[in-house]
């Protein structure tokens, strides 16, 4: 299941210009507000018609401007998600849920209303009006609505961004459960919280100005030095994957990385788990010698790939430590002064702080 | 003092009008206030301009106008006549008469109600399958009925009121075109007659004040529907 775009569109204040794939898995839009990110969800739900581009899923095409070819929005089979839930407000919980159902085509394969209920944690919900609803609920019967009109794949636009960070919370575990489920729905998500889209998306395409900076699979996209100040000097850093291999009675874990093992406070995973570790770049300290007395523990060997100098005073340095590739963000005096270069080696210090728990996922 | 003939054949007739008048005019208002609310097309500010015509317009002018088009002797009266419809002087003239007089108050209302349902749940209906008549039928329609009950009212009390276009052009004949207000007014201009007159004042009324709390009951009812209480 892959969808294909090539879109065009000129607003009053900037224009859009935008080819990428999605699917299968989660792919992100990432872009800062007004970088386009809402106009492509919108041109492959069918809300928005561009001014020029194709729109494909499977080969079958949504839109193919060139032919005069634009399928409605009800016939795209396309589930949105979006930031405001949309529920509707003369419908019960579980008449919105069966909103969606009522146009599930007949004989499609796909969850049946008790699976949604269970999965999204719905159970007890179902006479509650929208406007008794939380935030998080009223996102979670948006999202069970969605998947009940069977569709090819998900579309969302900032479903948690109107959430508080515990709301946040409650919603990610059900995405993550959908990624991984036996669903294996594609799903197209669009966000600007580079935290989400570590903990879930598969693939990466960085948005900005109405174009494409970046696009790949977001380990990759993640620790490439070019994207530093696409996601935020603050924000920017590689995710890595790791196995929880102990836990101590102290609450610090012990994970495996392929550089080697680390220890990170609050891992809620059980031992075995394969976790998401977001490691962000400026909480990389590196030196050239391997260090003593330090009160970190988590001291990895790495090589500099690449050194990316920035607009500022940072510099950003790809390094890879065993098979993961690494960011760490420096100043550009501190990369002269050491002598850093590409296929240098030194070691890399992560602080313990490194990993929140929100950021760690799978 | 008990309503005498007159005054029942009046508020018979009164009621009988003012019920066809907005039975007819519901879907059409409701037709032209989703058009003037959601689409964009030439001309719509002429067909706001027309709808809203009869409001400003002199009833008297309205009447005569109608008078002009549907007269026993304009060519449209003519041919409809000709299909066994007579307009003129005759009680479905009446009908037409307090329509059009009533339609710009229905369309007003139900427009605004059509304006309050935010276009994103027809965008989420519509993502999830639902065609546009779908849409329509299940999301708009639900959320605008207090909008189309209210409209509702006012074009009913308008029909029950209208005068001027309609003694214009169906005329007040007892019996078969004199309404309530016509009544009225035929009593007040008889010696003696103001006491037939304000017992159809009372009638009047009563009717108008019973349309406005039987769509208040409605309308809190389908209020609390959509609040989900």
């Amino acid at each position: 299941m892959t969808l294909s775009l090539s879109l065009s569109h000129r607003f009053a204040d900037f224009a859009l210009d935008i080819t990428l794939e999605a699917g299968p898995g989660i792919t992100a839009l990432f872009g800062r507000s007004g970088a386009g990110k809402t106009t492509v969800i919108n041109a492959v739900g069918g809300l928005l018609r561009p001014d020029s581009g194709t729109i494909s899923v499977d080969g079958e095409i949504l839109l193919d401007t060139s032919q005069g070819i634009f399928i409605a929005p009800h016939k795209r089979r396309l589930g949105t998600v979006f930031q405001d839930a949309r529920l509707f407000p003369h419908l019960n919980v579980a008449q919105n849920l069966m909103f969606g159902a009522r146009y599930a085509p007949k004989g499609s394969v796909g969850p049946e209303l008790s699976d949604v209920v269970s999965l999204l944690g719905l159970e007890g919900l179902q006479t509650r009006a929208p406007a008794t609803l939380s935030g998080g609920q009223k996102q979670r019967v948006a999202l069970g609505r969605a998947l009940l009109s069977h569709p090819r794949m998900l579309l969302m636009d900032e479903p948690l961004a109107s959430l508080d960070g515990p709301r946040k919370q409650e919603i990610l575990p059900f995405l993550e459960r959908l990624r991984d489920g036996p669903l294996g729905l594609p799903i197209l998500y669009v966000s600007h919280a580079v935290d989400e889209i570590a903990r879930l998306a598969d693939r990466l395409v960085l948005i900005q100005n109405g174009q494409v900076q970046a696009q790949g699979p977001l380990f990759d996209v993640m620790s490439n030095p070019a994207a530093v100040p696409l996601l935020g000097v603050r924000e920017a850093g590689a995710v890595i994957e790791a196995d929880v291999i102990a836990h101590g009675t102290d609450g610090i874990s012990t994970l495996r990385i392929s550089a080697g093992e680390i220890e990170l406070p609050g891992v809620q995973a059980p031992i075995g788990a394969r976790v998401r570790l977001r490691v962000l770049a400026q909480d990389v300290i590196l030196s050239l010698t391997r260090p003593e007395g330090l009160s970190s523990v988590n001291v990895l060997p790495v090589r500099v790939e690449d050194i990316h100098p920035g607009d500022g005073p940072g510099a950003a340095i790809a390094l890879r430590a065993g098979t993961d590739r690494l960011l760490a963000r420096v100043t550009a005096r501190a990369v002269s002064e050491l002598g850093l270069s590409s296929g240098m080696q030194c070691f890399a210090i992560l602080k313990a702080t490194t990993v929140a728990p929100g950021s760690i996922g799978r | 003092m008990t309503p005498d003939a007159t005054a029942w054949d009046a508020l018979r007739l009164s009621l009988w009008v003012a019920v066809w008048a907005t039975v007819l005019a519901i879907p059409l208002a409701l037709w032209v206030a989703w058009l003037l609310a959601r689409r964009d097309f030439w001309g719509k500010s002429l067909l706001n301009a027309a709808v809203h015509l009869p409001l400003v317009l002199p009833p008297v002018v309205t009447g005569y106008l109608l008078l002009m088009a549907f007269g026993r002797n304009a060519p449209l009266g003519r041919a409809l006549e000709a299909i066994g419809l007579q307009l003129a002087f005759h009680w479905s003239g009446a009908v037409l008469a307090a329509m059009i007089m009533g339609f710009p108050l229905m369309v007003r209302a139900m427009r605004l109600a059509i304006e309050a349902v935010d276009p994103k749940l027809e965008e989420a209906a519509a993502s999830l399958g639902a065609s546009r008549q779908s849409v329509f039928g299940r999301v708009t329609l639900p959320l605008i009925l207090p909008g189309i009950l209210a409209g509702t009212v006012m074009g009913f009390a308008k029909a029950m009121g209208e005068f001027g276009a309609t003694i214009t052009f169906v005329a007040n004949i007892p019996g078969q075109t004199q309404t309530l207000p016509s009544a009225i007014w035929s009593a007040l201009q008889i010696p003696g007659g103001e006491g037939q007159a304000v017992v159809m004042v009372l009638m009047a009324s009563a009717v108008a004040i019973a349309a406005v709390l039987l769509s208040e009951m409605l309308a809190r009812r389908v209020a609390a529907r959509i609040a989900g209480t």
